[in-house]
C-alpha cells in the first residue's frame, strides 16, 4: 500500500480531491488520471493536453463487496467498490458510500463526493479523496 | 530463428513449506531439471529466473545471482537473470530464456521459477499480491486483489447470466484434478456445497473460490532442438509463444470480461504454431481465482465468450473431457507460488506431452497449451508445446 512520503500523496491532490483529467486537443478524448501524452494520437498530442474538469457523475459498471480487506481498511468492511463510467468518458475505481450495500446494481447512477480515504495511524498522513453515492431516486 | 525445445523439467512440491527457504526450492527444482535432462552443469549458458516479489516475501532482491550461487554455479560465472511480470514473472522468465537459445546466442540455458510466500503473515502476502494492481489508482482506494476478480464475475455474471454455482464448479473440478497430482498443495477433493459456503472474501467471490498462499518452485531446461536429442529421446519442442500487455488497472479497459492481454498473446502463439484453438490437446491455464479460468477458456478462444459458465457445466473441461483444463488442479487446488507458477504449469504439459502424468493423465495428448497472467490481467504469456 501507499505509505511514507507525503509528496506521493500530495501531488496527487488535483485529481483525488477535485477529479482533474486532461484532454486532448487533437482528437477530443479525456483522460483520467491525466496522460502525459494520448494513446491514440501520441506524437502530435505532445503539448496539447489541457486540464479539464470533471463533473464527477456517472454509472456503475461493476462492483464488488470487500469482506476480507487489507489491514489499513478493516475497520471499514464489508465495503462496496465499484468500477464508475463517468459521463465525459473514462473510467475509474472507488468505493460507493452512503447506500445500503444489498441494493447496489450494475447501471446505478452514482455522484462524487469528497471522503477520507483511510489514514497512516495516530501519527501518520490522513488521506482524502472520491468515493461515489448514489444519486437521489437511483435506488 | 532455430527451433528450441524442452529436454528437463523439475518440480517441488506446493504448500506452506515451512522448513524449506527460497534457495533451497529454486536448488531443489534446478537440480531436478538437470538430471532429467541429461545435461551437465557445466553445459549451462544462463539462467532465467521468475520471482515476482522475493524483495516484499522474503526482504531478498539480486535473484538472479542469488539462485546461480545456490544452485551451486557461482563458480563458473555463468549470467543469470531475473525476470519480473507480477503472477507471470515464470512465463516471461520461460520466453527470455527460449528466445535466447533460438536466436543461436545460447544453447541450453536453464529456467527457474520460485517463490516463497509463507514467510510473511497472510495480511501481508495479500498486500504484495496486490502490488501487481494500480497502487495510486485501484489499491489506494480499497480494492484487493480478489476483489479485482469480483468485479470482473459481478459483470460476467450480470452480461451473460453465468451462474455462482457455475463458478464454483471450476474450484470443484480442479480439486478433482489436485487429488491426484503429487505436487499439489490440496490433494483433496471439494464438494460444490462447501466452496459455495466458504467464507465471503470480494463478493460474490468466497474464500474456496481463490488460490492459495504457496511455497515452491520449478524447473526446465531448454536446448536448441537440433542437439537435443545428444541428452535425451523425451524431447517436447516449443511451437508457439505469444506475450502481451492491457492497461494496469482494470476500469482502463473497454470490456471488463475480456483479458486482451490473452486474446493477442494467444493470437501470436497459435499464429507461429500454425494451429487453431481446436488442435490444443490439453491447457494449464491462470486460475488465480475460479472465474479466471472462465474467462481464459473464452480469451483462449476454446469456447464462445459468454459461454464459459456454460462450458463447465457440460464438462468439455474435466481430464476426460474435449479440452481437458488445469489437469495439474491448476494454482487452485495445485497452490500459486506466484514467480514459479508459470514455469510450472510448462512442467506440466511436459509430463502431459511425454505421458508421465501418472493418474491425471490427459490420453493421447500431443499438442499443450500454457496460460499465465500477470495480476488482473496487464499481462500475459502463452506458450504452445507438441511432443516430438
Amino acid at each position: 500500500m501507499v505509505e511514507g512520503a507525503v509528496p506521493r500523496f500530495w501531488r496527487e491532490i488535483p485529481q483525488r480531491y477535485n477529479l482533474i483529467a486532461n484532454k486532448c486537443l487533437e482528437c477530443g478524448k479525456i483522460f483520467f488520471p491525466p496522460r502525459e501524452s494520448c494513446p491514440d494520437c501520441r506524437r502530435k498530442s505532445i503539448g496539447k493536453l489541457k486540464e479539464y474538469k470533471l463533473s464527477g457523475n456517472g454509472i456503475i459498471e461493476t462492483y464488488t463487496i470487500i469482506y476480507d480487506a487489507p489491514e489499513k481498511f478493516e475497520g471499514q468492511t464489508p465495503y462496496p467498490v465499484a468500477i464508475i463510467k463517468l459521463d465525459e468518458g473514462p473510467k475509474l475505481t472507488a468505493q460507493i458510500v452512503d447506500c445500503d450495500i444489498n441494493k447496489i446494481k450494475i447501471g446505478m447512477k452514482v455522484k462524487s463526493t469528497f471522503r477520507k480515504i483511510r489514514d497512516d495511524g495516530y501519527v501518520g498522513a490522513i488521506y482524502y479523496g472520491y468515493k461515489f453515492k448514489p444519486v437521489e431516486g437511483s435506488i | 530463428m532455430r527451433d528450441v525445445a524442452v529436454i528437463g523439467v523439475g518440480i517441488t512440491k506446493f504448500g506452506e513449506l515451512w522448513n524449506k527457504s527460497f534457495r533451497q526450492l529454486i536448488a531443489e527444482a534446478g537440480a531436478q531439471a538437470i538430471f532429467d535432462s541429461g545435461i551437465s552443469g557445466s553445459e549451462i549458458d544462463a539462467l532465467y529466473v521468475g520471482s515476482m516479489s522475493a524483495g516484499r516475501f522474503i526482504g531478498q532482491e539480486h535473484v538472479g545471482a542469488l539462485v546461480a550461487d545456490c544452485s551451486g554455479f557461482s563458480h563458473i560465472h555463468i549470467p543469470s537473470t531475473r525476470v519480473e511480470s507480477a503472477c507471470a514473472s515464470g512465463g516471461v522468465a520461460f520466453r527470455q530464456g527460449y528466445f535466447s537459445v533460438a536466436s543461436g546466442m545460447n544453447d541450453v540455458v536453464v529456467i527457474g521459477g520460485v517463490e516463497k510466500m509463507t514467510d510473511v503473515v497472510g495480511s501481508e502476502a495479500t498486500d504484495i499480491l496486490a502490488t501487481g494492481l494500480d497502487q495510486e489508482w485501484e489499491a489506494f482506494f480499497g480494492v484487493t486483489f480478489p476483489g479485482i476478480y469480483a468485479m470482473i464475475a459481478t459483470k460476467h455474471m450480470h452480461d451473460f447470466g453465468t451462474t455462482r454455482e457455475q463458478i464454483a464448479q471450476v474450484a470443484v473440478k480442479n480439486h478433482a484434478n489436485g487429488a491426484l497430482n503429487p505436487f499439489a498443495q490440496y490433494k483433496k477433493e471439494m464438494k460444490l456445497e462447501s466452496i459455495l459456503k466458504a467464507p465471503m472474501v470480494a463478493y460474490p467471490l468466497g474464500l474456496l473460490d481463490c488460490s492459495p498462499v504457496s511455497d515452491g518452485a520449478s524447473a526446465l531446461v531448454l536446448c536448441a532442438a537440433d542437439k537435443a536429442k545428444n541428452y535425451t529421446d523425451k524431447i517436447v519442442k516449443i511451437i508457439g509463444t505469444g506475450q502481451a500487455s492491457d492497461t494496469l488497472p482494470l476500469h482502463g479497459r473497454t470490456d471488463i470480461c475480456t483479458f486482451k492481454s490473452t486474446v493477442y498473446a494467444s493470437k501470436r502463439a497459435y499464429e507461429q504454431a500454425k494451429i487453431k484453438p481446436d488442435d490444443i490437446d490439453v491447457a494449464e491455464v491462470h486460475d488465480c481465482f475460479t472465474i479466471a479460468e472462465i474467462l481464459a477458456i473464452e480469451d483462449l478462444g476454446f469456447v464462445k465468450k459468454g459461454q464459459g459458465g456454460k462450458a463447465i457445466d457440460e464438462k468439455i473441461t474435466t481430464l476426460d473431457g474435449k479440452i481437458p483444463i488445469n489437469p495439474s488442479g491448476g494454482l487452485k487446488a495445485k497452490g500459486h507460488p506466484v514467480g514459479a507458477t508459470g514455469v510450472a504449469q510448462i512442467s506440466e504439459i511436459v509430463l502431459q506431452l511425454r505421458g508421465e502424468a501418472e493418474k491425471r493423465q490427459v490420453k493421447d495428448a500431443k499438442i499443450g497449451l500454457t496460460h499465465n497472467v500477470g495480476a488482473g490481467g496487464a499481462s500475459c504469456v502463452v506458450n504452445i508445446l507438441e511432443a516430438m
